[in-house]
């Protein structure tokens, strides 16, 4: 800097600031964006944003680049006559010819078989748009990337508790006293994580975390307790029998509101065997838990309906009905299912002594017993009972992936969920909370169509694409009890498979099984990388031809903002806009901001105009939309009905005349109404005034206990968030489950599983949580591969998002493989050596760091670092492809086939969640004569028409001189 | 006399990197800008940053402490980098304590470079000049800016607020007090520089529980009956006593 300017002199140039929200992640962050001259000079986090108050992390602050990185597609492209998928020989075309394509091929395939077109995107944050889209077109196949992210947090907190962490719910660290992480990475979630953490330890709080890794947030806690990989569970199910044991649990809270009291069905012979006993006494029918459940009152020693005023049930013993049935209270039947899951039962699974197991049991259950909180906030809860206060239990958790991406997932959060059920901190001040649309009916209530006849050629789907089925019934099968979807998602092999399975739907439409396709688009998704399971296998696939020479997936369409592994396989290749050119809205209808004490909204505004032909992909449905002339996008005469995206969030209703429409905030005619109201035409200006954000705060009494708050669900209901205003009770025992155990069984009149899978569906539907080694290590020689390989993501990259980012690939350029150093010493290796990293699937060449930060049966590394030389238009020589390493080569996308010859996913059995942490590896020293560098190796890819080619040896960003303006 | 400096927690420092992205984006287009990289896009890539994140393991598995550790320019009270400048490029601002170079004095020669014992500063290979840490003093003085974001944009950026900034010579003032009342200490005060900036030490909050707290009237098995009351007929002392 020069002295005379020290003083701040401002630079010349024209200033300009906006508000928009970050899109560098997914915890989408208000920011404030400074224009120089057009440029990008300064990105900062919005400090009058709820979510992020200010702050902003190593990725928002690196936005510029991503803006400006030379991996920007910027024209639709067609891959060259003649060129293999993968090679990356494209010629440009336009809009109309790009358009015209896509609409010729998927009206033909609209009219003959809608389903041979699959729409299925990233993590894209407008699934309330692409699923709207998949629906109206009248395809089963579409989904995001829900089912190879964390499916089974989601599902297996949302059919427990009716709630799940991070968009929906989260810790209450605010008011919490102990603090419990477990399987969680670095960036699940981010600022607003961070930001509750660093308050948390500021006031004293006391964080414990459970990982087998010490990186990121663990590094701070005040206790590590390392675990191996996919024993969660045990140690969960440990847990909730010490605190059994101990009498440590929140009798209360159980009673009151869960269905720990309610009987259970004993009698065998009865097909209601180990379901509910309801009570002879009509009920409404919805999509609801139905009040008609009996409890065993100890006033009068015998079975009554649940909430009798003045009845005080029993939640341990068996009983005989007058008719003879024998029952239990759910609760002693997890009484009974944790008895041989003792402390010392887990040491041996988990590595953790039983001693530490007990420990951390005591110091849950006696904080949350004798540091009750009190707030003096008055409720009313749905039986008609007035408290004069609400209380709550300071102990809270936090978990994600690390418990999610095993294929004995869902029952661990099952076990999770009714761990923090027990400790009463369901909704409650320090505990867990929800956030607005959340906490839903259990299951929520949508569903997919329940066979093929929802699927009929130029019609929309007749149901949702994704559902929460809540008995065999509303499984997606046809009456063979064979999936409708191409990725099998809600078929008899993954039946609450509730966000899709993304990470087979390239190998099934390979295979051809259950059918073949015909047109697959997929949106922000590296499905040829780091998105994909068995990489190189897929890639192949994705290249493969029948013998008639066309291909086994007959087109792809690839929209993306940037140059990728992925979109070197398409036929066509859509640029999109960056988060800065683009409107966008994070929609009540898909995953909002909601905070703690209500639903929170917000939206995108562009701060620059899109870079050369570069179109939001939302646009580029719209358009499709109109030209297939899909009901949604078409007004009576059959015209467009939409200018643009913009237009479409405003006007869009889901229904007409419904008032619900994408945006909550500003409805009605002047923006006098939320939630619901008819459309504002200056619904964008308000956001735009405002932050970019809607907040609604409800009142103080609807902000706690909302499963069971009269209030709070009469306004969720007067708002249309639900459509019952009826309790919602925690699920210790899940008939759910039972009733699927029960059709495996052959016990009930509905749908039925193929035999094949009875087996399969009657163990791991069980109605109570159970700890099974999770399935890939069932079926690996442990003996030869006695090593656990996870990943995580760094807190300053984000996938594959930023790997073109220049100033965050200085932070994460190559990635090695961390381990014990016991491993190198057993070895014969030294810290930096070269290894290679084998499984049953395959091996990978890549650099070892020693490490005291890991469990020493577990080896890590980041995800997404490694790439594919020359993709995202990095030089071919980039770290990223010669040392950085992609551990997803070893890790298979499908178990091995069974002797029948039947092909079943990697993946949880409930849910169909992606099993990424369950692959077993070993680790040797790679031979002195092998290459120094990463394997496998691929065919660098070539810089696309209309993208910077000329490299440049070294660069110094300064906004504002003109040379970047776009 | 004012001595501004950064009181740097390291007891809720994630490691996130927030500090060190955001020092960039906003110097490399202000003042103290641009700040070069080399091979952005390519092999070995490498750049000017005024602020980066250390992050390394202390102990044996599995008493491990991962530790994430920012550095920046210390602003030293007697910095060894200004007497070396053989063209008094690099000083110590008298007003509020921070060390500066003058670009248009600096030869890129490196002395100071050399003589800094933390290794903070950073030579721009292109225009042939030393870099470093300004503490954002384009931020903290421009009045065109809301008072509360004249500061530099690591403290603002940072999502763990990790990162304090004042006075250091200010008893009272929000690091003064940090400092005194947290074990706030100095890197290699041996070296004699004074550094102002100060780090603050991990702090563990532990939980003891006594036996006897498992012990409790209100225990709910009690209302289930399975917390057992002896049977009548096993024997008492009123069987046995003869007094």
């Amino acid at each position: 800097m020069r002295k005379d300017l020290e003083k701040a002199e401002p630079i010349k140039g024209q200033v300009e600031v906006k508000n928009t929200t970050c899109y560098m992640c997914a915890c989408r962050c208000g920011i404030r964006v400074t224009l120089r001259d057009g440029e990008v000079r300064y990105i900062q986090g919005n400090p009058e944003h709820p979510l992020n108050k200010g702050v902003i992390c190593a990725k928002g602050a690196s936005g510029i680049m991503k803006q400006y990185s030379p991996a920007r597609l910027t024209k639709p492209l067609r891959r060259k006559p003649g060129s293999d998928r993968g090679d990356g020989e494209f010629e440009e075309i336009s809009w109309e010819e790009a358009f015209s394509t896509m609409s010729e091929r998927l009206e033909h395939i609209r009219k003959t078989d809608p389903k041979k077109f699959a729409l299925f995107t990233g993590r894209d944050q407008m699934q309330a748009m692409t699923g709207m889209f998949a629906k109206q077109y009248g395809t089963p196949n579409y989904a995001a990337h829900g089912g190879f992210c964390s499916v089974n947090m989601a599902a297996g907190m949302i059919y427990t508790i009716g709630g799940s962490f991070w968009e929906f719910g989260g810790p209450d660290l605010e008011r919490s006293k102990l603090f419990i992480m477990i399987g969680t990475a670095e960036d699940h979630h981010s600022n607003p994580l961070k930001m509750a953490l660093s308050k948390f330890k500021r006031d004293g709080g006391r964080f414990i975390s459970i990982n087998p890794v010490r990186t990121g947030y663990s590094a701070i806690a005040d206790e590590w307790v390392p675990i191996k990989p996919g024993t969660d569970g045990a140690l969960l199910l440990a847990l909730i029998n010490e605190m059994i044991t101990q009498g440590l649990y929140d009798r209360d809270f159980l009673v009151q509101y869960t269905n720990s009291a309610q009987l259970v069905n004993l009698d065998e012979k009865s097909s209601e065997y180990g379901m509910f006993v309801r009570a002879e006494v009509p009920v409404e029918e919805g999509c609801f838990d139905p009040q008609n459940k009996l409890w065993w009152d100890r006033n009068v020693n015998k079975a009554v309906v649940t909430h009798t005023a003045g009845a005080d049930p029993r939640l341990m013993g068996e009983f005989k009905l007058e008719d003879g049935t024998p029952v239990k209270p759910a609760f002693q039947m997890l009484v009974d299912r944790v008895k041989e899951y003792t402390p010392e039962w887990a040491e041996d699974i988990t590595g953790i002594p039983a001693e530490t197991i007990r420990r951390l049991g005591h110091e849950m259950g006696v904080t949350a017993r004798d540091q009750k909180i009190e707030l003096p906030i008055a409720w009313t809860d749905v039986w008609g009972k007035d408290h004069e206060t609400v209380t709550g239990s300071p102990v809270s958790f936090h978990a994600m992936r690390g418990l999610a991406a095993h294929s004995n997932g869902f029952q661990t959060i099952r076990a999770l969920s009714i761990l923090m059920t027990m400790l009463g901190t369901i909704d409650t001040p320090g505990g867990f909370r929800h956030k607005a649309p959340f906490p839903r009916p259990i299951p929520p209530c949508a569903k997919t169509p329940r066979g093929p006849e929802g699927v009929k050629p130029n019609t929309p789907l007749g149901g949702m694409p994704l559902g929460w089925p809540a008995e065999p019934d509303d499984l997606f099968v046809d009456d063979k009890g064979e999936p409708v979807r191409l990725d099998k998602a809600f078929s008899w092999e993954y039946p609450l498979s509730v966000h899709g399975m993304m990470h087979n739907v390239i190998t099934n439409a390979w295979r051809g099984d259950p059918y073949p396709i015909d047109t697959m688009m997929i949106f922000m998704a590296n499905m040829a990388w780091n998105s994909t399971m068995n990489t190189e296998g897929v890639r192949k696939m994705l290249n493969d031809k029948n013998e008639d020479g066309e291909y086994k997936i007959p087109f792809l369409i690839v929209c993306d903002a940037f140059q990728s592994e992925m979109t070197s396989y398409a036929d066509l290749v859509l640029p999109d806009t960056t988060y800065l050119e683009r409107h966008d809205v994070m929609s009540m209808l898909d995953r909002p901001i909601s905070e703690f004490e209500g639903p929170v909204d917000s939206v995108r505004i562009p701060v620059v105009p899109p870079k050369g032909d570069c179109k939001p992909f939302q646009e580029v449905l719209i358009e499709l939309g109109t030209r297939l002339k899909l009901p949604a996008f078409i007004n009576e005469k059959g015209e467009r009905k939409y200018r643009d995206y913009p237009d479409f969030v405003v006007n869009y209703e889901t229904e007409p005349g419904s008032g619900i429409g994408f945006l909550a905030g500003w409805r009605g005619k002047g923006g006098e109404k939320f939630m619901k109201g008819e459309p504002n035409p200056n619904q964008w200006q308000m956001y735009e005034q405002n932050n970019c954000v809607y907040q609604h705060e409800l009142p103080k009494s609807y902000q706690y206990m909302r499963n069971w708050n009269k209030g709070y669900l009469e306004w969720a209901r007067h708002h249309r968030l639900t459509r019952y205003a009826e309790p919602i009770l925690c699920h210790i025992y899940s008939d759910v489950l039972q009733q699927f155990r029960l059709a495996a069984q052959g016990k009930t009149d509905g749908k039925q599983p193929p035999d094949h899978l009875r087996k399969r569906i009657e163990t791991f539907f069980d109605p109570l949580p159970f700890y099974y080694e999770t399935l890939e290590s069932q079926l690996t020689d442990k003996h030869k591969y006695p090593l656990n390989a996870i990943t995580q993501r760094p807190m300053a990259m984000y996938h594959s998002w930023d790997s073109q980012n220049a100033w965050l690939r200085q932070i994460h350029t190559y990635n090695y493989l961390y381990m014990s150093p016991e491993l190198g010493t057993k070895g014969g290796f030294e810290d930096g050596d070269w290894v290679w990293v084998e499984s049953q699937w395959g091996k990978v060449r890549c650099l070892c760091r020693f490490s005291e930060a890991v469990e020493p049966g577990t080896v890590w590394t980041w995800n997404a670092i490694g790439k594919q030389a020359g993709a995202w238009n990095l030089e071919p020589k980039a770290d990223e492809a010669s040392k950085g390493f992609l551990l997803n080569h070893v890790i298979s996308e499908e178990l091995p086939p069974t002797p029948e010859g039947e092909h079943l996913s990697n993946s949880d059995p409930v849910t169909g969640q992606a099993g990424w942490y369950d692959v077993r590896v070993r680790v040797y020293k790679a031979e002195e004569t092998d290459e120094k560098i990463s394997y496998p190796q691929f065919k660098p890819l070539k810089p696309v028409p209309g993208q910077e080619k000329k490299r440049k040896p070294w660069m110094a960003y300064f906004a504002g001189k003109g040379k970047r303006a776009s | 006399m004012t001595q501004l400096a950064l009181v740097i927690d390291l007891n809720v420092c994630v490691g996130c990197h927030a500090c060190v992205t955001s020092c960039k984006e906003w110097n490399t287009s202000g003042i103290a800008g641009s700040m070069s990289d080399d091979r952005p896009y390519g092999e070995s890539p490498t750049g000017n940053f005024f602020n980066r994140v250390q992050s390394f393991e202390v102990g044996q598995y599995p008493n491990t402490e991962t530790v994430h550790f920012p550095k920046s320019c210390l602003h030293c009270e007697d910095p060894p980098c200004v007497p070396v400048c053989p063209t008094g490029a690099s000083y110590k601002r008298e007003e509020d304590g921070i060390v500066l170079v003058d670009y248009d004095k600096c030869i890129g020669c490196k002395y100071c470079s050399w003589a800094c014992p933390y290794g903070v500063r950073e030579i721009d290979e292109h225009q042939k000049v030393m870099k470093k840490c300004t503490l954002c003093v384009d931020r903290i003085y421009d009045e065109s800016l809301p008072e509360a974001e004249r500061k530099p944009a690591c403290v603002m950026a940072c999502p763990t607020s990790a990162r304090l900034f004042g006075d250091v010579h200010d008893p009272d003032s929000q690091v003064s007090v940090a400092i005194r009342e947290e074990g706030g200490y100095p890197l290699m005060p041996e070296w004699g520089t004074k550094p102002a900036n100060h780090y603050l030490p991990r702090r563990k909050t532990k939980l003891k529980i006594h036996e006897d707290e498992l012990i409790r009237a209100d225990n709910p098995l009690k209302k289930e009956g399975h917390l057992p009351t002896p049977d009548e007929s096993t024997p008492t002392l009123d069987d046995s006593t003869t007094w």
